[in-house]
């Protein structure tokens, strides 16, 4: 039951519980001790919306850095990660292989704030060698979820 | 001017779900639970080889009998699901979609006066596609008591001197009944006894939600008496591509890639090339479906017994079957009032025989946000007729 309950709740975390033990055809008890389980065990990690916003009047500016850095013995690059990571305006940090070493993926309210955030912050810290920064135009897919493609039923009504 | 038409043509009754759906058709805003196809569309990575192949001007005629490595995938796939071997050049022909493979079947193997027994409620052509073979279509009602499924007692009633194919429709379309090994083994001895042929559709072999499925003609004695029929519209949601199979003893797919061969020549060469990608690549994916089918179906289920509907357990396919006779009401009249009052769509079970009378088809090939949408408008006309009833 528990690999079909994270995909479930992965694509809709707001199903009830009720609605869940019904789909999972167990008890609504089960569905409660095994989402408990999963939070605790740190494999929920949290209950997130998707939200567009480009569809909002929000504004948002959304950035792809790659950054090369040098490894600290002992450490890796788990250092600078963790310290990159604490600046509330980065959504993602990734290790990577290949050309370079850490991806980020940085939120901002504007171009200015994105731009001070890898002059003033980033490129500051002294393992960090180079960054180049990507700003993101348009988001056609995030999270599996299609954002520009609205799917009818194109079905016939009734069909043998 | 003389009569153009055949008597034979102009004498099958046209089928019962196209009356129907000439209603909801007229009507704006409807939603419906009527559809008898998936409502996801075909994986990407299948439908990607069927451009690629457009790209590389794949665009000819293939073999008659189909490519040979669509042939050969068919033969790979029924050995890894169902443990039997066909031979791929000789035992398969692949056809425009399932339908025309119950057609050419039943046109290689009648000879006129040839009785075929047909289940019902079941798919819509077999009895028209047996009078057109010039058979004598021979009709068994199964009960709701025994969950849809053939018993060998009903079997064995039905059989007569002239009977020559036992149609064996499972997982079933429209009551979602399956047959288990057990149910077949008893069936199976009656068909030997007799020496009759089985044209079994197994269409919705991939949705099954207890164990998997079994083919009749993996049984002793049977694979020699069987023609086999499958395809790719249900497990792989290609129902537009029109593409099937028969597999079957070698004489009897001789015959009918005879009759394929003048009528259609092959089936379509784009829809054979994704196929392929299917067998190969799609097992995942046919999966992902079923989880998600099965899913709907407890939701579907659920929400049948919480209105209190008279309705078994199925097992197949995407079909649930309720009992809508507590209402008094014919089937077609529950269905045309359930449209009209709350605007939901559902195919009268008479549509699949006479037998179907008293229930209903509802499709669950949908997502859980339709069903639920629809589901409530289902409970608010069941809420109402009771109510009428007891007033009344």
């Amino acid at each position: 039951m528990r690999d079909e309950l994270l995909k479930i709740i992965e694509k809709n975390s707001r199903m009830d519980l009720k609605e869940l033990a019904v789909i999972l055809g167990v008890e609504e008890i089960d569905v409660v001790n095994e989402l408990a389980a999963l939070e605790s065990e740190g494999v929920i990690c949290g209950y997130h919306t998707m939200i567009n916003w480009e569809k909002t009047d929000i504004e948002k500016v959304s950035a792809l850095i790659e950054v090369r850095v040098t490894p600290q013995r002992g450490q890796g690059f788990d250092n600078v990660a963790e310290r990159i990571q604490r600046y509330p305006e980065v959504q993602s940090v990734y290790l990577m292989s290949g050309g370079y070493d850490l991806m980020i993926i940085l939120e901002g309210k504007s171009l200015r704030e994105v731009s001070s955030f890898v002059s003033d912050k980033l490129s500051t810290l002294d393992q960090v060698l180079s960054a180049a920064t990507h700003f993101i135009l348009k988001k056609y897919k995030d999270h599996g979820t299609m954002l520009t493609q609205k799917k009818e039923d194109e079905r016939e009504m009734i069909t043998p | 001017m003389r009569n153009p038409l055949a008597d034979k043509v102009v004498e099958i009754k046209p089928s019962g779900i196209r009356k129907f759906f000439d209603i909801v058709s007229e009507m704006k805003d409807a939603i419906s639970l009527g559809v008898g196809e998936p409502d996801f569309d075909t994986p990407w990575h299948i439908r990607d080889e069927g451009i690629y192949s457009l790209e590389k001007g794949k665009t000819h005629y293939t073999s008659n009998s189909g490519l040979i490595e669509l042939r050969q995938e068919i033969c790979n796939y029924l050995y890894r699901k169902q443990g039997l071997v066909y031979h791929p050049l000789k035992e398969v022909l692949v056809t425009v979609g399932g339908s025309e493979a119950i057609d050419m079947g039943l046109r290689a193997m009648c000879n006129p006066g040839d009785e075929v027994l047909i289940p019902q409620p079941s798919y819509v052509s077999y009895e028209p596609c047996a009078v057109l073979a010039g058979a004598k279509p021979v009709i068994i009602n199964l009960k709701a008591e025994n969950e849809f499924r053939l018993t060998a007692r009903e079997l064995e009633e039905a059989i007569t001197d002239r009977t020559k194919i036992l149609i064996l429709p499972f997982p079933n379309n429209p009551t979602g009944a399956i047959m288990e090994r057990k149910d077949l083994e008893s069936i199976a001895e009656v068909i030997i006894k007799h020496d009759i042929f089985v044209m079994s559709d197994e269409i919705y072999s991939e949705l099954t939600y207890k164990g998997k499925h079994v083919s009749i003609a993996e049984l002793p004695g049977m694979r020699e008496r069987t023609v086999l029929i499958n395809g790719f519209s249900k497990a792989y949601a290609m129902t537009g591509w029109r593409l099937g199979y028969a597999c079957g003893p070698e004489e009897i797919i001789r015959q009918m890639t005879k009759i394929h061969q003048f009528a259609i020549m092959c089936a379509p060469t784009t829809a054979q090339y994704a196929a392929v990608e299917a067998l190969k690549n799609g097992d995942g994916d046919v999966e992902e479906m079923r989880v998600a089918y099965n899913q709907r179906r407890r939701y579907l289920m659920n929400a049948i017994r919480e209105m209190g509907l008279e309705c078994f357990e199925p097992y197949g396919a995407f079909y649930v079957f309720p009992c809508i006779s507590e209402f008094g009401m014919t089937s077609d009249e529950f269905a045309e009032r359930l449209l009209e009052e709350e605007k939901l769509a559902v195919v009268p079970g008479t549509a699949f025989g006479d037998c179907g009378e008293g229930f209903l088809r509802i499709s669950y090939a949908y997502s859980l946000e339709r069903l639920k949408a629809a589901l409530d408008r289902l409970g608010h006309f069941v809420e109402r007729l009771r109510r009428e009833r007891k007033d009344g």
